[in-house]
């Protein structure tokens, strides 16, 4: 493992510097061989790293370098394979090849091909580093290099303003995020003397902090937690992320960068198990997301920004899942989320890319027979988002409600439920609107659907498959294979929570029924809605909930606010300090000084006459005044 | 004397690495007038050179001790017991290295920047780093005021005769604010000799000895206070800051390379030598208001650059903001935190210089500074885009490139001393990436504001030579800063240990104020 385990991220890492630098004179159009073969090579490495840490009971640590070494300050670059990681490894490089290939189809004509093969090695590199690093600050790293990642590739098209802003959007966001989390780094370490993972954990157990501490830090670290995984309220950034390419979309702001935060949560299992209320607040937070965030993507008509608020929801899930201390289930829902959401929003891509770029779901329609290999897959991947049983993404999220119920979580369960059947509606909408019913198309983009290419379509089918049956990695609920290789990584967590087995009874089975049956009528409704009387449900529906349907239209009207009050503060706030404080006072005050010498040599200066009369006149005074002086007193 | 040139390296070396520039100086007026190729090579050559002398020191440098090295120590005035005495301790080395990096840097960049008096402009840049260099070897007081002095005039003539329009105002300023400090530092240099000699019965200025002089604690009061004036002019610290906007703004290229990259350094380095060194008592009374004017600083900084219509005085403002992360660091008396201040100063160099040799590299190609006056620049300059990406992320502190580095360790030291500090410069870390990302958005990305743009050339070879050398240093800081780091650990402890005795009696004081702020 010494050499494996380094060179998982440092193979991307040499695909990007290759492709950077060669890309545009040399390689052009064959860009995508390297990133591609370096990919697929370290998904083969991370496969023997899992198979080296099955059923091991210790993680093992690799230390290349002392990264920052200062007094008792001593951060090492160096990584750490346990079961965890060695998950997020292969949903990374797994799901990272797939797209690296459906991006050779997909962007086969852009301009900038080789930079964007560039950008994406580089984001595997940072994800891995991310998932791999054995303490807070490599975390932290990769963290902020897959947020630059992020950036450069929303703002792939950057001659477009809103691509551009865009990304910056995103990035501030998450630095709202990360200032939290930059503050939980040092507090983690001004509390324990380190940062890395299992030495940390070993003192949390050895109640070297107080509860309050520890609850500082996991809400600190949840901050950040919220802005990369873009829960309520720093999810702004995420929807516009869309302004990038659609395998960015299905790579980063899908499947694995904003999982991040999932990933960060679970890792530090053992922190939030000791402080209680953080974990109330990681769950309600979650929980909120999850239908709010849904309830958004119940009125938009662009297929990816559909995508882009599922995602927030189902992020939500997954936090509702940390919560209530489900780790295994947050991690297996990350994993599902990653095949079936990819798959999705691949999907939209390969029909976008058969539309000509077309995204309004309001101009599609009936595409079914003319792309099915599209269609088929994409319905697998609603299906398992749907949660209709025995799909990918009904096992996971079925646990999640599950585990809340029985862990007393009975609001959250019910916020589920209900975030449940808005999912299933807005999915089938999805569906419907885009291959059922008639063709509402431009006749002159209908000339052109064609069915794309087979890079394109092979990532698909293969994400099919998962999304068909990945779930069954985590079947029987509650104590799949999944479960039994994840245990070791979160026994610690399990212990400070007394948290007894518990195995598949009466129970879960009428809860699994309810959400099939929560899941399925929302597929029915979503069929009478845009199927049977399209022309009519929809718009009677707005018509009825007015004021509701503006507000979910408008997104909460979220970023209004945030323009208007923290943005506009801000920049009102730094002008007038530049303009009044600065130029005016501070500045004002300085050449005032410089001003009152020379008024004061203005008034000395006619002293200066040059004539040698007036200087005896004035010496005489002088010594005038002086004599006297000295007579008088 | 322990850790003499002779032993160490066999010739001296500081002499020689602080006047070597000079001589280049001194070579090109004499002979090579009139002929451009010949001098401009020649000053090219006499900054390698001193650049390559100052990392071949690096050979025979000592990273285990805080003693002073390759001493040299020379009578030069006897009666008043002034010596020419030089030397460096890993703080100087390091400080030294950045500056004959950059000189080198600022040379090739303004290869054909001037037009008019091309010589005396390339000699000034030469005697420049002689002074600079000397500020930072020097070991005698009144050597030290001289390099201080000398290196005002060659900038002032940088400013004042290649500068832009409001040339003279801002030559003026420059020179006045700064020599206003030098004056009032003179003045507390003179008491504190004139006390030893009191004290001791022989006048000396020989700073090792002046650091233990010990002195009491009302002169301490009133010493720190003048060096510190003195030195916050210079670096700028908040609110005596308004100098360097103006100066930035008219100073050509080169001349904001050097200001931005080493003559505010100087300010801090004063701080350390002789604030600190001399007067410890004092600083540890002082360290509260410092701390408070820092992170005013940070966060007034970045508030201040976020508005900044001209690129130049953003880049100049976000130095005031980076700078009060260096002073932050600095006083909060513990490992992290003084390290990451030094570090942050190289840092800050290397990526400030860099962001002002890109803005000089734009202007003279468009002739404007305005923001709102690029626009989708990447187009026609996708190097140059590339190159002021790369800066702009590490100056937002970027992990994995130099800026982290430095302000991650200040934050940790800041942390430490007291964590309401931290909070907020870390709110200016928002600040910072939200102002540069914003410049960057408007110049480099959207849509093409002027068609003539397209037609321009993006950087040609001696411009990407002049680049690729900080941004391969910015990197390699980046991921691997422990050997810069590890040539400050042995002063650092010193610094430390300096103030330690009089922490002890400080502390209940900060924990009190601490307790006030709830804890934060």
């Amino acid at each position: 493992m010494n050499y494996v385990l380094p060179l998982i991220p440092a193979l991307p890492l040499v695909a990007f510097v290759v492709t950077l630098f060669l890309g545009k004179w040399w390689l052009k159009d064959s860009a995508h061989w390297i990133p591609i073969v370096a990919m697929a090579a370290s998904f083969v490495l991370s496969v023997a790293a899992f198979l080296a840490i099955r059923g091991e009971e210790h993680a093992i640590v690799v230390e290349l370098w002392r990264w920052i070494p200062v007094g008792d300050f001593q951060v090492p670059i160096a990584f750490q394979l346990d079961q965890l990681s060695a998950v997020m490894l292969l949903v990374v490089t797994g799901v990272g090849t797939l797209i690296f290939i459906y991006s050779k189809g997909y962007m086969h004509h852009d301009p900038g091909y080789y930079r964007f093969f560039a950008y994406l090695s580089l984001f595997a590199f940072s994800m891995l580093m991310l998932v791999l690093g054995s303490n807070y600050l490599l975390l932290y790293l990769g963290w902020e290099l897959v947020g630059l990642c992020s950036y450069y590739l929303i703002g792939f098209y950057y001659h477009k303003p809103s691509a551009a802003s865009a990304g910056k959007k995103a990035f501030l966001t998450n630095r709202v995020g990360d200032f939290g989390f930059g503050i939980g780094v040092m507090l983690i370490f001004v509390t324990f003397g380190t940062l890395d993972y299992i030495e940390v954990f070993e003192k949390v157990e050895h109640h070297v902090a107080s509860e309050g501490v520890l609850l500082a830090i996991g809400l600190l670290l949840f901050l950040g937690a919220m802005g990369k995984s873009a829960q309520f309220p720093l999810h702004v950034w995420l929807p516009d992320a869309m302004e990038g390419p659609t395998p960015v979309s299905a790579l980063i702001h899908a499947a694995t960068m904003v999982t991040a935060g999932v990933y960060m949560v679970a890792r530090s299992s053992v922190i939030f198990a000791s402080a209680p209320t953080a974990m109330l607040v990681v769950g309600a937070v979650g929980a909120f997301t999850a239908i709010f965030a849904a309830s958004i993507g119940l009125a938009q008509n662009d297929i990816k920004r559909v995508m882009a608020y599922s995602t927030v929801s189902q992020l939500g899930y997954m936090f509702m899942a940390l919560g209530i201390g489900a780790w295994v289930a947050a991690i297996f829902h990350l994993v599902t989320h990653a095949f079936f959401k990819a798959l999705l929003f691949l999907g939209s891509g390969s029909v976008i890319h058969s539309l000509s770029g077309e995204q309004d779901m309001r101009k599609m329609g009936g595409l079914a027979k003319k792309i099915p290999f599209t269609y088929w897959t994409l319905m697998a991947g609603a299906l398992a988002l749907s949660g209709i049983v025995p799909f990918a993404g009904f096992w996971s999220k079925d646990e999640i409600l599950g585990m809340n119920f029985k862990g007393g979580g009975y609001v959250i369960w019910a916020v589920g439920l209900i975030a449940a059947f808005i999912t299933a509606f807005y999915t089938f909408r999805l569906i419907f609107m885009t291959f059922w019913g008639e063709s509402r198309m431009d006749p002159e983009v209908e000339k052109h659907v064609h069915e794309s290419p087979w890079s394109m379509v092979v990532p698909l089918m293969v994400l099919g498959v998962l999304s068909v049956f990945g779930g069954f990695l985590g079947f029987p609920p509650e104590n799949g294979v999944f479960h039994k290789f994840l245990e070791p990584v979160f026994h610690q967590a399990n212990e400070i929570l007394h948290v007894e087995h518990h195995y598949f009874g009466m129970l879960d089975f009428v809860l699994m029924v309810v959400s099939v049956v929560v899941a399925l009528s929302g597929v029915f409704f979503a069929y009478l809605f845009y199927v049977k009387r399209p022309d009519e449900l929809p718009q009677k529906a707005g018509a009825v909930s007015q004021p509701l349907y503006k507000a979910i239209l408008n997104k909460w009207y979220i970023d209004e606010f945030y323009n208007a009050t923290i943005i506009r503060l801000t920049v009102d706030g730094s002008r007038w300090l530049w303009r009044v404080v600065d130029a005016g006072v501070i500045d004002g005050a300085v050449n005032g000084v410089g001003r009152l010498w020379d008024i004061a040599g203005r008034v000395v200066s006619p002293f200066q006459t040059g004539r040698v009369q007036n200087y005896a006149v004035v010496m005489f005074i002088g010594l005038f005044v002086i004599v006297t002086a000295v007579i008088v007193f | 004397m322990e850790f003499g040139f002779a032993e160490q390296i066999g010739f001296r070396a500081l002499s020689l690495l602080t006047f070597l520039p000079s001589l280049g100086a001194l070579i090109m007026v004499l002979f090579m007038r009139g002929r451009p190729s010949a001098y401009k090579a020649a000053a090219l050559v006499a900054s390698l050179a001193t650049f390559a002398l100052s990392v071949f020191m690096l050979t025979a440098f000592d990273t285990s001790t805080a003693a002073f090295q390759f001493q040299e120590n020379f009578v030069w005035i006897e009666n008043f017991g002034i010596n020419y005495r030089m030397g460096v301790d890993g703080i100087s080395m390091l400080m030294v290295l950045l500056t004959t990096f950059l000189s080198v840097i600022a040379i090739i960049g303004s290869w054909n920047y001037v037009k008019d008096r091309e010589l005396a402009f390339f000699a000034s840049l030469l005697v420049l780093e002689t002074g600079m260099i000397g500020v930072f070897t020097s070991m005698d007081l009144f050597l030290f005021y001289v390099f201080w002095e000398v290196q005002l005039i060659p900038m002032y003539f940088i400013i004042g005769i290649w500068g832009g329009a409001r040339r003279i105002y801002a030559a003026t300023k420059f020179f006045l604010y700064t020599f206003a400090g030098s004056v009032l530092m003179l003045v507390a240099m003179l008491a504190v000799v004139w006390w030893y000699g009191k004290e001791s019965g022989a006048l000396t200025f020989d700073i090792l000895t002046l650091q233990n002089a010990g002195f009491p604690s009302d002169l301490q009061f009133w010493g720190f206070l003048a060096f510190f004036v003195a030195f916050a002019i210079k670096v700028p610290m908040f609110p005596v800051h308004t100098w360097l906007p103006d100066a930035h703004v008219e100073a050509p290229t080169a001349g904001s390379v050097i200001l931005a990259g080493v003559l505010l350094k100087m300010g801090v380095y004063g701080m350390i030598r002789f604030c600190i060194g001399f007067f410890p008592e004092a600083t540890v009374n002082a360290v509260p208001y410092v701390m408070v004017l820092s992170v005013i600083a940070i966060v007034y900084g970045a508030a201040v650059s976020l508005v900044q219509p001209d690129m130049k005085k953003l880049v100049a403002y976000s130095s005031v903001s980076h700078m009060g992360f260096v002073t932050a660091g600095l006083f909060t008396f513990n490992l992290q935190g003084i390290e990451g201040s030094v570090l942050q100063m190289v840092n800050h160099g290397i990526l400030t210089g860099a962001l002002f040799q890109m803005v000089g590299f734009f202007y003279e190609r468009t002739h404007t500074r305005e923001i709102k006056d690029y626009g989708g620049m990447a187009r026609p300059l996708p190097i140059a885009a590339a190159f002021f990406s790369l800066f702009v992320l590490g100056s937002l502190g970027l992990p994995g490139l130099n800026g982290f580095v430095g302000e991650f360790l200040i934050l940790i030291g800041l942390f430490q001393y007291m964590k309401v500090f931290a909070v907020v410069a870390s709110l200016g870390i928002i600040l910072g990436a939200a102002y540069l990302l914003w410049m960057y958005e408007r110049t480099m990305f959207g849509e093409l504001t002027n068609q003539k743009w397209l037609s321009l050339k993006d950087l040609n070879a001696r411009e990407i030579l002049t680049l690729a050398p900080l941004a391969a240093m910015s990197v390699v800081i980046g991921v691997w800063p422990g050997p810069f780091l590890e040539m400050l650990h042995a002063p650092s402890l010193e610094i430390i240990a300096k103030v330690e005795p009089f922490m002890a009696q400080k502390q209940s004081l900060v924990q009190m104020a601490s307790a006030f702020l709830g804890g934060f």
